[in-house]
């Protein structure tokens, strides 16, 4: 009976892995590409309206002998990731046809990798970490070389996968050694270790490591814009939002319940791995003439941002990174589906922001919602990147930080040099060649006039969600509690 | 009427909607027109119900909730002296800049009228709020049209001045946003139970009373973020690329409204939160004002670009109104708010008139021009007048508010040395030079260029759009009093509870736990040192 009720409050994820086997058999038993799309989204769609639900009503507690949490930062990463996962789709298919490419293949692994990212987000042990990075890691490297006969696209699947395996290496490594060090893998109880020691320290630093290869924070981040530059562009926009918010909640979950007490020792840490991060995605993002490439340098620079909320190491901080993680797939999302759809107009290498010249003026709304998303981007009022940006450097003047805030803040002014040059050329100059741009899909368009929506709704009033987000640590019982 | 200050904000937002689904340009124009008409009529009972004597509380107050779980951030809105003419300024000035690029603007005219409409929604909500948050928000949503009106509909090297002009503007403006969330919190701390505040009516209160040493820093985060706005010399360089490669519809409103953004923030926020950095940096930045003044002159002489040599007399001039609010006292305070507004008029009608002529022969060169009297009349006149009143006649606006801050900054205690004022006075002479110099070669002397025999004079549109403001440039000039009364209560207010603060956090501060850059720059007297020295031998 503790099973079903287990299951029951898993129920995303149940939907979501149903759902993939359902496809993967759709398409063994050789099922029209169009069948296989439509019944992905229906899955996702029972999955998102159960996510949001759980994500109102649900409370947190523990599920599947503790090795797992619902409700709570649980809910709420599997929300945006089943969210993300939900846009990620609907322009996947569009765009797969645009360019001509469409694998059905892409769906059952577009939902194993979706389950193994919820995993992630709802673990409250490091084994179940570790499954869901896996199962996310391995359809990751699959789904970024999607596109066989493309040499950029095989390249980068291998590049992930290489440097992917040594960092689950890492991982694995950091999780035995703080095994031998506190006698156990669930987060609370390692948390309530105090004692320290070099084995202790070890583990600590491997596992940090290892989520730092995930989320592609500075020094370990040197496989990110190869590969988001190769994968297919809405598979691009997948990794670097519903990928790294799993990544993020769960380095989240581990920092507030295993590592309570190394807070401050971590400040320091995270700091200095957040002015690199920032300081080195946004000056190689300056001089990027791709727009991908530009955009995947750009979501190094957001990891910055969002170290310097886990440097401040406070509830402030851990609840603005989670809304900054919303916002941010808000936004990236949006802004990778426009150029997903600039990009199947033509062929896959139309990213050159020369070739972007004049388009704004053609099909205005596609402009106007680029530019929306990269204002945003740039942290610019009133949007959701401007109030995530400012929960995250608020968290950070709050505990201290001011240098490195000034820090962050003159980065994010140089970043907006470059999200303003994409737009310099969609309006300020003129088209060089007759570029036509088709009728895009109304469901396509739809869904990004809705992500620009809620782009701004969330710039006019976070309170709600912000509230909302507080409440996870304020009144998470699972929090280890002081010795 | 909190209603209606809100209306008069977003009305022209509103005016947004209405132009994305209107058909024709036609439709467009008179659409915009009408929205910034209405907006003005609207903004006008709230200058007749002004409470005058009462001017130093904020009236027509709207105040929400907090909008930000865990911080006390809310949307205040409300006018109060400081705000008062500069937010009628900017309702004033919607209509005639929509009429001003009736016929100049051809391309995107949609994008056009929607971003000036947006940009008047952003500089009334400057104007308007109270709170330091909402203020910011504000603040960095005037930037985003400002960016596209130049960077579409500017000249021919628009894309390096909108860029130049929108970076310089954001570095200043997260720096002051670093140090308003630094504010928040410390405010928070001490009267609201450790909850973020940004209330303005609270921060500037006697209340609120920030250490020496904190005050330093965060007074040159704030002035710098306004500094660049204003721009104050050397911050100066991105404001004659901006104002020239702008369409003329852009100039104006860059030069009325939004450059006064940053004179207003100094005076609403840098003076009742920082009282005593304000105070001890005033030498100091009075030194720029005036290198700014006499500089913005000089350079201004050899421009050959008559949008240019505009362009830097706005830095000359704002060299005054910055001069004025460093000299700390109610004359120079009064004056430079009131400048602002003549700047605002002036130089508007300035930029507008060059515009005029710019349609008609597409160059601004001087040495192009030349007896255009004979030829544009009516033209003539109104190009006098704006010229007069941007010199400083007597008579005219501009004369006001650059004697009431010369008169200022001689007596102040503050700057403390008459030869600021002194050099500033060459400032209004070099004006006379370099406007009469360009005047003489452009509108008198013989019609050398073919071209310009053939130039019509100004159309009925083009002299509707200039005779209001020339009615205010000749009646602020004769009756200053009507203007600058709005202002007058408060700002004594504001200067009398700022030294008595300045004297409050004196005394509370410890000599010994400043570090000694701290006791030098504060000038802590020994008075002080021993007070507290017997306290510790007790």
């Amino acid at each position: 009976m503790e099973l079903i009720n287990d299951l029951l409050l898993f129920l995303p994820a149940a939907v979501v892995a149903a759902g993939g086997l359902t496809v993967m058999m759709l398409d063994g038993y050789k099922a029209k590409s169009r069948t296989i799309y439509s019944t992905t989204m229906i899955f996702l769609g029972i999955a998102l309206v159960i996510s949001t639900y759980d994500l109102l009503v649900q409370t947190p507690q523990l599920i599947f002998s503790d090795m797992a949490g619902a409700g709570g930062t649980a809910a709420f990463g599997t929300f945006i990731v089943v969210f993300g996962t939900f846009f990620t789709v609907i322009l996947t298919h569009d765009y797969l046809i645009g360019v001509k490419h469409n694998f059905p293949q892409v769906y059952p692994l577009l939902m194993f990798c979706t389950f193994g990212m919820i995993v992630l987000a709802t673990a409250n042990d490091l084994v179940t970490i570790f499954i869901g990075l896996e199962t996310m890691s391995v359809c990751l490297y699959a789904l970024a070389g999607i596109i066989r006969d493309k040499r950029l696209g095989v390249e980068s699947a291998l590049k992930y996968f290489v440097m992917g395996a040594f960092s689950t290496g890492f991982f694995i490594y950091g999780i035995t050694l703080l095994y031998g060090a506190t006698g156990s893998t669930s987060l609370p109880e390692i948390g309530a270790y105090t004692d320290g020691g070099l084995i202790y320290w070890g583990g600590v630093s491997m596992l940090l490591v290892a989520f730092m290869f995930k989320v592609s924070a500075v020094p370990f981040h040197m496989w990110t814009p190869d590969v988001y530059t190769g994968s297919p562009t809405t598979i691009t926009a997948y990794m670097s939002t519903a990928a790294k918010t799993a990544s993020f909640v769960a380095l989240v979950l581990v920092l507030d319940r295993a590592m309570p007490f190394i807070t401050a020792e971590l400040t320091s840490v995270f700091s200095v791995i957040a002015l690199m991060t920032m300081i080195l995605g946004n000056a190689v993002a300056l001089v990027q003439d791709n727009v991908k490439r530009m955009l995947a340098y750009s979501s190094i620079a957001h990891v910055g941002y969002l170290f310097v909320g886990l440097a401040a190491g406070s509830i402030a901080g851990y609840s603005a990174v989670l809304f900054y993680l919303l916002a941010y797939t808000f936004m990236n999302v949006g802004a990778f589906g426009v150029v997903a759809y600039y990009e199947k107009n033509h062929d896959v290498h139309f990213n050159n922001v020369e070739s972007y010249a004049g388009l704004g003026y053609q099909r205005p709304i596609m402009g106007i919602l680029l530019s929306i998303f990269l204002f945003s981007l740039a942290g610019i009022p009133i949007s959701a990147g401007f109030n995530a940006k400012y929960l995250v450097f608020s968290a950070g003047v709050e505990s201290g930080l001011i240098s490195l805030v000034i820090v962050g803040v003159l980065a994010s002014a140089a970043s907006a040099y470059y999200y303003l040059r994409v737009m310099v050329y969609l309006y300020f100059r003129e088209a060089k060649e007759s570029v036509t741009l088709m009728q895009p899909k109304k469901v396509y368009s739809y869904s990004l006039v809705f992500l620009a929506l809620l782009t701004l709704y969330f710039g006019v009033v976070p309170a709600g969600v912000t509230e909302m987000i507080y409440g996870y640590f304020s009144d998470s019982a699972l929090t280890a509690v002081s010795p | 009427m909190e209603t209606l200050l809100n209306i008069t904000i977003y009305l022209p937002l509103l005016g947004v909607l209405a132009i994305l689904l209107a058909k024709s340009d036609e439709a467009i124009k008179w659409i915009a027109l009408a929205f910034t008409s209405l907006t003005f009529a609207v903004s006008l009972p709230l200058i007749f119900n002004f409470d005058v004597a009462g001017s130093d509380v904020a009236q027509y107050v709207t105040e929400s909730g907090p909008l930000v779980f865990g911080l006390d951030i809310k949307y205040i809105v409300g006018l109060d002296g400081l705000s008062l003419l500069l937010f009628m300024l900017t309702t004033f000035f919607g209509p005639i800049v929509v009429l001003s690029s009736w016929t100049s603007v051809k391309k995107h005219v949609a994008g056009f009228f929607a971003m000036l409409l947006l940009l008047q929604t952003g500089s009334l909500g400057v104007f308007a709020s109270l709170d330091l948050v909402v203020f910011y928000v504000f603040f960095e949503l005037t930037l985003i049209p400002m960016y596209f009106l130049i960077g579409i509909w500017g000249g021919a090297g628009r894309i390096a001045a909108t860029i130049k002009f929108f970076l310089y503007t954001l570095v200043g403006s997260l720096i002051m946003l670093v140090a308003l969330v630094y504010v928040g919190y410390n405010a928070g701390a001490v009267l609201n139970d450790g909850v973020f505040l940004t209330d303005w009516r609270v921060l500037s209160g006697m209340d609120y009373q920030l250490g020496l040493v904190e005050q330093t820093w965060l007074f040159l985060a704030f002035a710098l973020a306004f500094f660049i706005k204003v721009p104050l010399f050397p911050f100066h360089t991105w404001l004659p690329y901006a104002h020239t490669e702008a369409p003329t519809a852009g100039s104006v409103v860059l030069a009325a409204i939004m450059l006064k953004m940053g004179t207003y923030g100094l005076i609403r926020f840098c003076l009742p939160m920082f009282p005593n950095a304000m105070l001890e940096f005033a030498p100091a930045i009075a030194f720029l004002s005036v290198i700014g003044i006499v500089y913005g002159a000089l350079v201004a002489m050899v421009q050959k670009d008559v949008k240019k040599l505009v362009a830097y007399s706005s830095v000359s001039h704002l060299g005054f109104v910055v001069l004025g609010l460093f000299a700390l006292n109610t004359i120079g305070v009064q004056g430079a708010i009131i400048q602002m507004i003549n700047h605002g008029l002036s130089t508007g009608a300035l930029f507008l008139i060059v515009g005029m002529i710019y349609d008609r022969r597409h160059t601004r060169q001087i040495e192009d021009f030349g007896g255009i009297t004979g030829i544009m009349p009516i033209f003539a006149v109104f190009f006098m007048i704006a010229t007069f009143a941007s010199i400083g006649l007597p008579g005219l606006n501009g004369f006001v508010g650059e004697f009431l801050i010369l008169m200022g900054a001689f007596t102040s205690e503050s700057i403390g040395n008459i030869w600021f004022a002194i050099v500033a006075t060459t400032g209004v002479i070099l004006a006379a030079i370099y406007m009469l110099w360009m005047f003489k070669r452009v509108m008198f002397g013989p019609v050398i260029k073919e071209e310009n025999k053939l130039l019509k004079d100004l159309n009925a549109r083009e002299i509707g759009l200039l005779i209001p403001v020339m009615i205010f440039i000749v009646w602020i000039g004769i009756r200053p009093t009507h203007f600058t009364q709005y202002s007058e209560h408060q700002v004594e207010v504001l200067l009398e509870e700022a030294a008595q603060k300045r004297a409050a956090i004196l005394e509370a501060s410890n000599p010994s736990e400043l570090p000694s850059w701290a006791n030098r720059l504060y000038d802590i007297t020994p008075n002080y040192a021993e007070l507290s020295g017997e306290d510790t031998n007790e």
